[in-house]
């Protein structure tokens, strides 16, 4: 098979994340702003306005939105910085592969929150 | 084979100590900003899962949580939290800005600099009196 209309300018890796990056931010400074006036709504923050908060569906699928942003976000950061301090590939790939493994159970703990049946 | 013995990069000297060096006020924020990123990360998340794990249930529960993030020492990683949060959200609508080619000759992006600096602190200032 011949490889045609190959293009060799690589993956384009980097742009991806440079647009991950601002997208998942201006989502969890959205998200920051919701939650704020929401609580400026409810007159404070006590058990009763969480409660109620938390109750509504739409507010946590936009919770879970925010997560899986912030999640992908801490990745994109995390990796620059083991790419800038963590020199020896073994060491690199340890720091990621525990970084990816932990961001994936914390996704897996923000659905058993939000859906887990604690809140029904 | 001798040719590629040789390194093809001369070791040269480094004059490059950063405690020696006076950092620009954007060097600052910028170190700040990777450094509020790296402390979210390490502390924010999993100690925001698990409040929120914990309020979300009884009143009881709720009124437990409170005691325990009521405690001076919790306060205080609250407090640092808080401004990391604040800092690193500041410094990033900096960049977004900076994206859109807005404040990039170097008056403004020092005054702008200042601005992420001192607004982060001022407002957790403010989130340290709701705390105490």
């Amino acid at each position: 098979m011949v490889m045609r209309d190959r293009v060799v300018v690589g993956a384009h890796y980097g742009w991806r994340d440079w647009l991950v990056q601002r997208i998942s931010a201006i989502v969890m400074a959205l998200y920051t702003l919701l939650l704020l006036a929401l609580l400026l709504w409810h007159g404070g923050l006590d058990y009763a306005a969480w409660k109620a908060i938390f109750g509504n569906g739409a507010f946590r699928l936009a919770t879970f939105v925010f997560m899986m942003s912030l999640l992908w976000h801490a990745w994109v950061g995390v990796r620059n910085i083991a790419m800038d301090y963590a020199k020896p590939v073994g060491l690199r790939l340890a720091v990621q592969t525990v970084v990816i493994a932990l961001l994936v159970a914390y996704a897996g703990w923000t659905i058993q929150l939000l859906w887990g049946g604690q809140l029904a | 084979m001798a040719a590629l013995d040789r390194p093809v990069v001369k070791p040269r000297p480094v004059y490059l100590n950063l405690l020696a060096i006076r950092q620009p006020l954007p060097a600052v924020v910028s170190i700040l900003h990777r450094a509020s990123g790296a402390l979210l990360f390490l502390i924010g998340i999993p100690l925001l899962l698990w409040t929120v794990e914990r309020t979300l249930g009884t009143a009881e529960a709720w009124a437990a949580m409170r005691m325990t993030l009521g405690h001076p020492l919790a306060k205080l990683v609250l407090l640092l939290l808080a401004w990391a949060y604040l800092h690193h959200l500041l410094a990033g609508v900096r960049h977004l800005a900076m994206d859109l080619h807005w404040g990039m000759d170097l008056a403004s992006a020092r005054r702008s600099a200042a601005v992420v600096f001192v607004l982060a602190l001022v407002l957790a200032l403010a989130v340290a009196v709701r705390l105490w």
